[in-house]
């Protein structure tokens, strides 16, 4: 769907159905194994959070990716090394997909003195500044004005990075959000703002709580462009995401895009994956659009995944998601001198 | 040394970090075009042209977030709020962004980033644009909180909040703007955390801070007529707060008086009155007072407002109480 396209488009509620799989001729079949296999790690590495949170491991609150993970992977397939991500405190996916260590990771989880954050962020405040991780940030929208910022800050230096959020389709009906776009129409600045309309904010469906159904719609108060994308599909999110960068490197043109998701667990992991918001037939039904599932059958079908191929990159994957637990398990937790640590920067 | 007021004061201020350092910029409301609401970016848009002086929507939440996310990428940004009133509807940024990025981020983000603009009571603004709220951000940890009384110090400190990493709450007074005194000529800074004493004597000491320290001075003028010395200490940063000094003083006078703005409850001169009476108890003579703004929102009506405010009256009565010469 293109920019235009979005202004005119049909309100709909339901989860696009998957589109017709690209043209994968003149694909980098390593390429797209790499898009699997870092679909496949975040998958395994979920898996394995939530089962050390129910062991205790982990505190607090944690929100699984399960099931979002063709939208942070076909993300930062389109980005470069030198762009700035933030996220809402659903990130340990961007995270991984982003190349923080699955190690890292984990032991911020487990509040370790070699996690990402030191321990002191947890699952919500996952930071690798090397990477231009900038943060799991905990208040719905809250994050999404630090984006317009960091946007700011690369034009204001003359430069061709862009600055991208992640963020639920909750946070669209916050009023930071509408300042943020606004801003960053108004000013021509390079954020990319990915909504992952993953249809409920915690238990509350997306048409209990908006106005309007089309999320990528509402760029028309902006004269944005904005385009909605499968977000099951990571070849989707990533060509969407390859067209906001270009836009955004070369016109500093700043883009909304929804990628259309589900989530598969509970909002966390104290939460019920169905109940009295979603009925279990529903999640089935969903499942059966499942990222990691569809975009292998799509390898095996072009041809560029054999059986071989698959059990291995599954052995490697659970064996790197083993070596992050037993990590994060080994490692100590911070020193208590920590505890007044980076309050202040000293000069 | 030349007189100057406190609106050019800090206007020299931002005027000289921002030739020094090109990362530093400020944004807010009517900054450029209109230079300033109260007229302290007068001339800087011409100076230093849009893309350093930023006119924003009146959109407070927004603007402050836009300012933290540059922080994070790299700039110093000054990040000026009209009134600290409608800052209010930009405290998530404040406090959950920008306060709390080094600690949770395990000290790899820095926040180098001054928000500024003017707080506390004018004249008959009513309710919502009255209101002291340096204690409010004096609770949080992250944050330095400055609240300069004079031009020299206004200036000496806002080029100190802006070469800090840390992001400091920079309150200002609209009724200090136009006031006037010496500041020195050239380059000089002044320390965050470090208070001064703006009046010696010997037999009281009154803790005051921004608009409060022109009332203290005055009560000691009064004072002085009858033969009664007071000590004017203005902590000038409220976090980190000088205690020492503050110390100093009362183990002197051995009576102290604290004056603010604010509400009473929970407000700076609380602090200030544990602080003091944890560390120079056995040398006070009687128990601390404050004289504070009333515990009410602030009436319209003048004379309602009048009595809501500290004033000299107020400040020579409390000296009178802790000298028990009431």
């Amino acid at each position: 769907m293109t920019a235009k396209d979005t202004r005119t488009a049909k309100r709909s509620a339901r989860p696009s159905s998957a589109p017709p799989a690209e043209d994968l001729a003149g694909e980098n079949p390593a390429a797209l194994r790499k898009l699997l296999r870092d679909m496949l790690l975040i998958r395994r590495f979920e898996e394995r959070a939530g089962e050390q949170y129910a062991l205790g491991k982990v505190g607090g609150f944690c929100h699984l990716y399960i099931g979002q993970e063709a939208v942070a992977v076909g993300a930062m397939a389109a980005l470069r090394d030198d762009d700035l991500i933030m996220c809402s405190y659903r990130e340990h996916g961007q995270a991984l997909a982003r190349g923080v260590s699955a190690r890292a990771v984990m032991a911020e989880l487990f509040g370790k003195a070699t996690g990402s954050s030191g321990g002191k962020g947890g699952s919500m405040h996952i930071f690798d500044r090397e990477k231009g991780f900038l943060g799991g940030h905990a208040i719905v929208a809250g994050h999404i004005p630090l984006v317009t910022g960091a946007a700011f800050a690369i034009k204001y230096k003359g430069g061709d990075q862009v600055a991208v959020g992640f963020f639920g389709e909750a946070a669209v009906n916050n009023g930071a959000f509408h300042e943020s776009l606004n801003m960053a129409a108004l000013w021509k600045l390079p954020a990319i703002y990915v909504c992952e309309n993953n249809r409920y904010g915690m238990g509350t469906a997306l048409e209990r709580a908006s106005a309007m159904y089309d999320i990528a719609a509402r760029t028309c108060s902006y004269d944005m462009p904005g385009e909605t994308v499968d977000g099951m599909d990571p070849l989707a999110v990533r060509g969407a995401m390859a067209r906001a960068a270009k836009r955004a490197r070369e016109r500093y043109i700043p883009t909304l895009l929804e990628a259309r998701t589900y989530r598969f667990m509970g909002h966390s992991m104290s939460d019920p994956i169905h109940g009295h918001y979603r009925t279990k037939e529903e999640v089935e039904l969903q499942k059966a659009r499942d990222p990691v599932v569809t975009f292998r059958r799509t390898l095996v079908d072009a041809g560029m995944l054999d059986d071989v191929m698959w059990e291995s990159m599954q052995a490697e994957v659970e064996a790197e998601v083993e070596d992050a637990v037993r990590f994060a398990d080994e490692s100590p937790d911070p020193e208590p001198a920590e505890l007044y640590t980076h309050v202040y920067r000293a000069p | 040394m030349p007189t100057v007021t406190y609106r050019d004061a800090l206007n020299q201020a931002l005027r000289e970090e921002m030739r020094r350092d090109p990362r530093v910029f400020l944004m807010g409301e009517e900054v450029g075009v209109y230079q300033g609401a109260y007229k302290v970016s007068r001339g800087l848009l011409d100076e230093f042209g849009p893309l350093r002086v930023v006119d924003t929507p009146i959109t407070e939440l927004g603007f402050a977030g836009v300012g933290v996310g540059a922080a994070m990428a790299g700039l110093v940004p000054v990040v000026e709020f009209m009134t600290w009133n409608f800052a209010l509807l930009a405290m998530d940024q404040i406090i959950n962004s920008a306060a709390k990025m080094l600690y949770m981020s395990g000290g790899q983000v820095s926040m180098p980033i001054v928000f500024r603009g003017p707080g506390g009571p004018a004249l008959q603004l009513a309710a919502q644009h009255s209101q002291a709220f340096e204690s409010f951000y004096a609770n949080v940890p992250g944050l330095k909180v400055v609240a300069p009384s004079t031009p020299a110090d206004a200036k000496g400190l806002l080029k100190s909040a802006i070469r800090d990493d840390n992001p400091v709450v920079f309150i200002e007074g609209e009724m200090l703007y136009n006031t006037k005194g010496e500041v020195p000529e050239g380059e000089y800074t002044i320390p965050i955390g470090v208070a001064d004493v703006k009046r010696e004597g010997t037999d009281v000491t009154i803790v005051a801070h921004a608009k409060m320290v022109a009332v203290a001075l005055r009560a000691a003028d009064e004072l002085a007529k009858e033969g009664i010395g007071a000590e004017v200490v203005d902590p000038r940063t409220i976090r980190p707060l000088d205690v020492a000094t503050l110390t100093a003083s009362v183990r002197k006078t051995n009576r102290c008086v604290i004056v603010e703005e604010g509400w009473p409850f929970a407000g700076v001169g609380a602090q200030v009155a544990y602080d003091i009476q944890r560390e120079a108890f056995d040398h006070l003579d009687a128990p601390i007072v404050r004289v504070t703004g009333a515990d009410v929102p602030m009436p319209y009506n003048k004379p309602l407002e009048k009595l809501a405010k500290p004033d000299a009256a107020k400040v020579v009565a409390a000296c009178k109480q802790v000298l028990y010469q009431a």
